[in-house]
């Protein structure tokens, strides 16, 4: 088990590194970053100005280890639109896409097991058809299309929830559900292919055999087993979340990571945009690694090696 | 004594024959695929919508591009609109209906090529990673790793905002973008194939790899990999309407259906069809195409069955 | 307490399939007293387990079985609800599967299995219920039972997981015990052993025991009653010893003439087989199943066949002395 945690923690750091020298380099993809930084109007003297000031014209690799070093301390660098600290402006806005990502996730699992699980148990059914068909539909309905009907439909023709903002929970509902509904399918589709392997097992048979009402045969001896790899997905989806917010934040107007970086990326503020590519890949590395922890705790077989 | 020979065995044969003349195995499988509505219906209008976009010069009422200030806005037929502009016009006066017909080929275009740029690098790293093992698979499998990590949209949008916006670019940021699970499904299926006793038989004759590859392992791989590649299809096109409707997409005036929902959101209050059409087409396109990735996924996944 | 603890007349199961209906079990009858040991012997698919399933009442959703009466100490299990049949499985009546490898749970440790076993039918603590498990894990030859309580199925070899399910099968004391080809699955080496624990454990214990077999080795050694089935229905039934000693269908007599016996068999003779295979039971089913093997069919083979014997020994056929040979004598 520790074996494996030092193995995989291993991977994760090397993961971590190669994305933050990607996310490094896309400041070069435009070829002279001072250039872009001046604008257009700016003279070849600005030009060699700013490239002495940002450090350009030392070579890639050392002003890659110079960023990295500034990163690993938690230093990204000063915005070139708001010229504050990156690290304060993210970390201001952060909270807001973390509660969102949460909400996001919880909606989806708490939607997508149950209906996993009803599918499984019944398959062919009504409910299994249903299932289906959200699963289908779910994958195919186009996130800032939905996030705009559902402010026409609940925030302007009935009026129950606002179109806009973070200050209550109520301004979360929408946003909850328009990020959560992408990962719904995916974890559906697992949890009802898990049942229904399990259900099919011999120890399912077993726990029947020994008197345990139907109840308990699905949650305690069936679900048990079949929402092992439905955590990896989760932690997955809770990674694509995060990133995903962008769309969301832009539509609902809420000032979280995912809308600074849509602003950002506006602004050619590239430090921001660099910082940000980052920690959402910082955040699913970490998620990723959590879930394959425990995962490994959740299985027996694994815990014990 | 040779001829009365060969007259019982044909005769032993004759009853036989007659059950050998049932229908062959590609018979069969179009059987299935008729007999698959989530399949038809999704080939059916992922056809039409294909030709629509071939024809698009030929099937559009007015220029896509020609803005008339005069006409801005009209509403369409089904709202009192006039059969001038069927679908209305947008706020410019251009001919939605005509915007639409072309906003297919958009669509279409980016999620054919995107998805053919990303399934020749997936397939190849899969492939390379299921066949060769060791090292390249731990080199792939890493890579497929990091590029999990990076957040789609966010990238795209900062390459495409510092490359500057147009189809071309697009296409190929998705191309080179979403390449992860066509590695994935390729490295997990050539590892399943590898193991049969044709790809041993093929090696102990002394067949060539890249010969291997190409007549023992992609062909009993190509099924999956033509899910994965209608899949990866609809992703780019949802893909590229979230680029667009974020603004750093495909640029203004080219007529994308994200964009075209962008532009009708400020709208959307007075006229929601603005942002409803646009919207609800390609949610059609993406269902269809999905339909036809699952339908191939039962189809030929029954196939194996048999 | 009455003596007979299970009865069970005219039990027929069908299971729907694509092409019709598949007539699984066809109107079978046996009973069974308290203490006494029943071997059910035949080919796979005579229809043996689901036999056995059909008395636990798991045969699942889809599947009904139809009855004349079957019942246990009394209680209709035909008209049991599935609270009811829920309080006796695991309870008075326990089942031993097949596969050892898969019929445990493998979230959960050997001791949390067997806790559970205990604790669903109540009237005991969880203190109560792990001495109970220690207690049968050493009497089902475990050493260290004890600390075996905290392994995981996984842990445990196929030999150790089929005495860890005699032990979960024995945690309430059931007055039945259902085995289904319980060593089929192990070893030649183990599955002796296995087999004698549970027939020993079974006559310590004064249960009655339904021992699903295809060894007839076995059969002969431990079963007071045996019945044959073949194809769904029951060819031959009565006490082991007349059913041995003067086998009456033609069938039984094959299997029979199947088994080596040290001694008797000569060495290098050929070994007794029965030819052909068994017929596929979708559709409709009439007459003698086994007449497209059998030796001594005839025409009247395929009409009602009716059930014949001497006292407790019963068997189903119309030439049980032998057509050919008393012709054959007769010319």
């Amino acid at each position: 088990m520790l074996q494996f945690i030092l193995k995989r923690l291993g991977l994760a750091i090397l993961v971590a590194f190669t994305v933050s020298f990607i996310s490094f380099s896309l400041l070069f993809l435009s070829g002279d970053p001072a250039a872009a930084l001046a604008g257009e109007t700016a003279s070849g003297e600005d030009i060699e100005a700013i490239r002495r000031v940002y450090g350009f014209d030392r070579p890639m690799m050392v002003q890659y280890a110079d960023w990295l070093l500034s990163a690993l301390r938690g230093d990204f660098g000063e915005s070139y639109y708001f010229k504050l600290p990156v690290a304060g402006l993210i970390a201001d806005r952060l909270s807001v896409t973390m509660t969102l990502g949460v909400c996001g996730i919880s909606f989806a699992l708490l939607t997508a097991v149950p209906l996993g699980v009803a599918a499984a148990v019944r398959p062919n059914s009504l409910i299994d058809r249903f299932a289906l068909f959200m699963s289908v539909a779910g994958q195919a309905l186009p996130s800032f299309w939905f996030g705009l009907i559902l402010i026409v439909v609940f925030a302007i023709k009935l009026g129950w929830l606002p179109p806009s903002g973070a200050a209550t929970w109520r301004h979360f509902v929408m946003p909850t559900i328009v990020l959560g509904y992408y990962a719904m399918p995916a974890i559906m589709r697992l949890t009802r292919a898990g049942m229904l392997e399990v259900l099919s097992s011999d120890y399912i048979r077993t726990a029947r055999a020994k008197g345990a009402s139907e109840t308990r045969v699905m949650f305690k001896h069936a679900l048990r087993n079949a929402i092992i790899p439905v955590v990896s997905l989760a932690a997955v989806q809770m990674g694509f979340m995060l990133g995903g917010s962008i769309v969301v934040e832009s539509i609902f107007a809420l000032y979280g990571a995912g809308y600074l970086a849509w602003e950002s990326i506006g602004r050619n503020d590239l430090p921001t945009v660099q910082a940000l590519i980052l920690i959402f890949s910082m955040f699913y590395i970490v998620f990723t690694f959590l879930a394959d922890v425990l995962n490994a705790w959740l299985d027996p077989r694994m815990r014990s090696s | 004594m040779a001829e009365s020979m060969t007259n019982t065995a044909t005769d032993k044969l004759d009853p036989l024959l007659e059950e050998i003349t049932g229908p062959t195995p590609g018979q069969l499988l179009w059987r299935r695929v008729f007999g698959h509505r989530g399949l038809m219906i999704g080939a059916v209008v992922v056809g039409i919508l294909t030709v629509i976009a071939i024809l698009a010069p030929l099937l559009a009422p007015h220029d896509p591009y020609a803005q008339s200030l005069l006409a801005r806005m009209k509403p369409p037929v089904f709202l009192g609109g006039t059969w001038e502009h069927p679908l209305g016009t947008d706020h410019l006066g251009r001919d939605y209906l005509s915007r639409l017909i072309y906003g297919a080929r958009v669509s279409l275009l980016i999620g054919v090529v995107a998805a053919a740029i990303s399934g020749l690098i997936g397939t190849a790293m899969g492939v390379a990673a299921g066949y060769f093992g060791g090292r390249v698979d731990a080199v792939v499998t890493f890579l497929i790793n990091v590029r999990l990590a990076m957040p789609v949209v966010l990238v795209a949008l900062a390459v495409v905002a510092i490359l500057g916006g147009s189809l071309t670019v697009v296409i190929c940021v998705l191309g080179l973008l979403l390449w992860d699970r066509f590695a994935v499904v390729m490295r997990a299926s050539t590892l399943q194939v590898r193991q049969r006793e044709y790809v041993a038989a093929a090696e102990a004759i002394g067949a060539s790899v890249p010969r291997i590859l190409l007549t023992e392992i992609m062909p009993n791989i190509a099924n999956n990999l033509i899910v994965v590649v209608t899949l990866e299809m609809a992703h780019a096109i949802l893909l590229e309407a979230a680029l667009s409707f974020l603004g750093l997409g495909v640029q203004p005036p080219t007529p994308s259906w994200g964009l075209m929902v962008s532009e009708g959101k400020n709208m959307m209050l007075f006229e929601p069809w603005l942002v409803l059409i646009p919207g609800a087409v390609l949610f059609a396109l993406v269902l269809a195409i999905n339909l036809m990735g699952d339908g191939l996924r039962d189809v030929t996944a029954s196939e194996n069955r048999s | 307490m009455e003596k007979t603890l299970l009865n069970v007349r005219n039990l027929t199961i069908d299971i729907p399939v694509g092409g019709g209906t598949l007539h699984a079990v066809r109107g079978i009858d046996f009973s069974l007293n308290r203490g006494e040991v029943l071997c059910i012997v035949g080919e796979s698919g005579s229809g043996k387990s689901l036999t056995s399933l059909a008395l636990m009442g798991l045969l699942g959703k889809k599947i009904t079985p139809r009855a004349d009466e079957m019942s246990f100490d009394g209680i209709n299990l035909l008209k049991a609800g599935s609270r009811q049949m829920r309080a006796l499985r695991g309870a008075r009546m326990s089942m031993i599967f097949q596969e050892p490898m898969t019929s445990l749970n493998p979230a959960y440790t050997i001791g949390d299995q067997l806790i559970e076993a205990r604790m669903l039918h109540g009237g005991a603590s969880r203190a109560e219920a792990r001495a109970r498990a220690i207690e049968l894990l050493e009497k089902v030859g475990i050493t260290a039972a004890a600390s075996r309580l905290s392994q995981y199925p996984h842990q445990l070899s196929g030999g150790l997981r089929q005495r860890v399910m005699i032990a979960m099968a024995l945690m309430c004391g059931p007055e039945l015990i259902i085995a289904d080809e319980p060593t089929t699955a192990l070893d030649v080496t183990i599955q002796a052993q296995i087999l004698r624990l549970l027939v020993d454990l079974v006559r310590e214990m004064g249960m009655a025991m339904i021992l699903i077999t295809h060894d007839l080795g076995v059969v002969a050694r431990v079963a007071d009653k045996v019945a044959v089935m073949y194809a769904g229905g029951l060819v031959e039934t009565g006490p082991a010893a007349d059913v041995f000693g003067q086998p009456r269908h033609p069938y039984t007599r094959g299997l029979l003439a199947c088994i080596p016996l040290p001694g008797k068999t000569e060495r290098g003779a050929p070994l007794g087989t029965i030819p052909g295979i068994v017929p596929s039971l979708v559709g409709e089913v009439s007459g003698c199943t086994f007449r497209t093997r059998c030796a001594e069919a005839g025409p009247d083979c395929r009409g009602t066949i009716p059930l014949r014997g001497e006292g407790a020994h019963e068997f189903r056929c119309v030439h049980a002395e032998g057509r050919r040979v008393s012709e054959q004598e007769g010319a």
